[in-house]
């Protein structure tokens, strides 16, 4: 067969991939929102934090954070778990993969939000105090649906290289699309074979997600008039 | 929220808080070195080292889990408590007996070169100058090359893993490997990737850097869990299990 | 801490005694992939928004393929896959290139950057306004001379914000290169944390190295911004 009956493990290391990507992707949208709600809140402290947090992410790699998270991290927080007497809590390699990802792309999504959150007209949201909504209803009913239109781009963005940074997430020991092509590389003896059915995988994955973005874009676009040049 | 968070906290604090009585022990293996610890094509691990670590688990009554990691990290990952053992062909040495304590011996492992077959190379300086040679970053190895090999001229490359410096050996950037003997005769030499490579030159010695045979390694303040390892390794050896494994792999006594 | 640094600053830095290493391997490592990508990117950029499907066509694949996969992936394909062909290793040309590791590593970093630099160009020179095109056609320029007076000059300047971007995420893309035993920051890092089994010291300084040079990259590129940015800033008296 075409895949030598590697097909059941690489199936798996796929699905890994998939799940790691979609979690952490939650996770970071969820850090890019409260960051950028930092970046633009009054209080001085938020902002320095969301602006500090920022920057770090923009200058050390990915892969640095990731490793000293896995290694430090763990040490920290058995000193805290010893401290309050609880149970060690583990970090796998696939939680320190999405608490890693969530953290780094946390930060670029703190930035395509806050870009987005400027981007809705101030009228709308004086409009929808003036008509009596609570903080969470204008939030919920005006600002976030509209935002969600500017961001989309961005979104699409992050989300096209998060699914790529999840490949460095092989070198912590999971077993994603990477160490499955990897390892039936070297079983079969045919690595150039089995990394290029690697690549193959991940472009499958990032056009279908492609496809997905410009429907997603279309539908968050309907009552968006564009002149037609 | 606030009760999920609640229900959270009592599930961790009620499984199990202190008492560490060693129902479950949690491993640390870098499945790259057949026939002590490797990877069949389903993801099982096996090898010698596994089918001794699942014999001392079931003679303590508790559960193994076997947790992968890259030989580097092993010490460090085993301080931050990711395991509670390295069952890894992990050799006994000083430096490392620094860090972690160990168990009594597992086995003894001599270490040797091997190169393309009919290969003019000895392991020494002289004869590899100018010579690229792998070796596992972390290994024992690596230390021995590093400081023996290395100040005279011979290129030494560390790898993240041995499969690596195994690929890289049958690809022909490397031109010989230092490693575990007995791991390069089973797991490569005998095998349809190592054909065409042989041991080159005698065995290499240095009981300070290359250590006394290997051993689970543990963190110092697991002295329990030491001492009933031991007892385990004890009875193993007394009913003729430790025998039984090793006939499985090897043809000679690796113990003494 | 401090006995790392006395034991280990120089690895950090330049050298492990043997072979170049640390920041210096970095910065040669992105230096050498940028200044490849860009020399390639330029003509490749022009060809992608050429109107001849042809021209337009194997460019858009090169990017699509190199975009949408990972670059670890592809220096894996690099490394591992090409010299794993037995044909490449008779061949004593390929054989030479692909026997080294930083070879094989350059390759995949300049081809990977390359395909960003050429869709970051190729969007900015889509981007030039027509009446620019218009009246250096009216003036009888020729397409090279068009290209060559008018649009890159403005089309490379407008990229810059992006291209910077490009060039920091490219550093951060270096860290993979002990996938092919090149001595990188991480490299060291790692042979640190291996020997001394203090993770936190051994990566936060090379996190600390990585900093470093990411201000200094940000800081040039201000500089470079002010400078070649200056006319589309607001005028002011």
């Amino acid at each position: 067969m075409l895949l030598q009956g590697f097909g059941p493990l690489i199936a798996s290391g796929t699905w890994m991939t998939i799940k790691l990507a979609l979690l952490s992707m939650l996770a970071s949208v969820l850090i890019g929102l409260v960051g950028a709600s930092s970046k633009l809140s009054g209080s001085r402290l938020l902002r320095g934090l969301a602006t500090g947090y920022t920057t770090l992410i923009r200058s050390v790699p990915d892969l640095v954070i990731m490793l000293l998270l896995f290694y430090s991290l763990q040490m920290l927080l058995n000193q805290a778990t010893e401290w309050a007497g609880v149970e060690q809590i583990d970090i796998d390699p696939f939680l320190a993969g999405v608490v890693t990802l969530g953290f780094i792309y946390g930060a670029y999504f703190t930035e395509t939000f806050r870009g987005a959150f400027q981007a809705v007209p101030r009228g709308q949201l004086e409009a929808a105090v003036a008509y009596g909504m609570k903080p969470w209803q204008v939030f919920r009913r005006v600002l976030f649906p509209q935002m969600m239109r500017f961001a989309l781009p961005g979104i699409g963005n992050n989300w096209q290289v998060m699914i790529k940074a999840t490949a460095l997430v092989s070198i912590i020991g999971l077993s994603d699309i990477v160490k499955a092509t990897q390892d039936a590389g070297k079983s079969s003896m045919q690595l150039f074979y089995f990394c290029v059915v690697g690549g193959l995988i991940y472009l499958a994955i990032t056009t279908v997600s492609n496809g997905a973005l410009l429907w997603l874009e279309r539908r968050y676009s309907v009552g968006v008039r564009k002149a037609a040049l | 929220m606030k009760k999920l968070a609640l229900t959270v906290c009592l599930a961790l604090a009620s499984s199990g808080v202190f008492a560490k009585d060693w129902k479950v022990i949690r491993f640390g293996v870098d499945a790259s070195y057949a026939p002590f610890e490797s990877k069949a094509a389903d993801g099982k691990l096996t090898g010698f080292d596994i089918d001794l670590g699942n014999a001392i688990c079931e003679k303590l009554k508790a559960k193994c889990v076997w947790v992968e990691n890259d030989f580097d990290g092993m010490i460090p990952a085993l301080k931050a408590k990711k395991f509670d053992g390295i069952l890894s062909a992990l050799s006994v040495t000083e430096k490392r007996a620094e860090q972690i304590a160990f168990s009594d011996k597992m086995y003894n492992s001599p270490v040797r070169m091997i190169a393309k077959k009919g290969a003019p190379l000895q392991p020494t300086p002289e004869s590899l100058r100018g010579k690229r040679i792998g070796v596992e970053q972390g290994s024992t190895q690596e230390a021995y090359a590093k400081a023996h090999w290395e100040p005279k001229g011979v290129n030494v490359v560390p790898y993240q893993n041995q499969d690596l410096v195994l690929s890289d050996l049958v690809s022909g950037r490397l031109d010989a490997s230092l490693q575990d003997a007995v791991q390069a005769d089973v797991g490569f030499l005998r095998t349809a990737r190592g054909n065409g490579f042989a041991f080159a030159g005698p065995e290499v010695n240095d009981a300070k850097i290359l250590g006394t045979g290997t051993a689970i390694g543990l963190r110092k303040d697991d002295a329990d869990l030491r001492q009933q390892i031991n007892q385990a390794l004890a009875a193993i050896h007394q009913d003729g299990t430790y025998q039984r494994l090793a006939k499985k792999y090897f043809t000679f006594d690796i113990y003494h | 801490m401090n006995e790392i640094l006395q034991q280990y600053w120089q690895a950090y830095l330049w050298s492990d005694g043997y072979h170049l290493s640390g920041v210096a391997m970095t910065l040669w490592l992105l230096v050498a992939s940028i200044g490849i990508g860009f020399v390639l990117a330029v003509p490749l950029a022009v060809a992608r928004v050429s109107p001849n499907p042809l021209i337009r066509g194997p460019v858009w694949f090169y990017t699509y393929v190199f975009r949408g996969t990972p670059l670890y992936i592809q220096l894996l394909v690099f490394y591992t896959g090409i010299y794993s062909i037995e044909s490449v290793r008779a061949q004593p040309l390929l054989d030479a290139f692909f026997r080294e590791g930083i070879n094989c590593t350059l390759l995949a970093f300049a081809l990977n950057t390359c395909a960003y630099t050429v869709e970051i160009f190729a969007g900015a020179i889509r981007a030039t306004p027509y009446g620019e095109i218009e009246a250096a056609r009216a003036y009888g320029m020729s397409s090279f001379t068009l290209y060559r007076r008018v649009i890159l000059p403005s089309a490379l300047r407008r990229a810059l914000p992006y291209y910077s971007n490009e060039v920091i995420l490219m550093l951060h893309s270096t860290t993979l290169a002990f996938t092919a035993t090149v001595p990188d920051i991480l490299k060291v890092a790692r042979d640190v944390n291996s020997a001394t089994y203090a993770s936190f010291e051994a990566f936060g300084i090379a996190g600390a190295l990585y900093a470093v040079i990411v201000f200094a990259l940000v800081w040039l590129f201000r500089r470079g911004e002010q400078r070649w940015l200056a006319f589309l800033k607001p005028q002011a008296h």
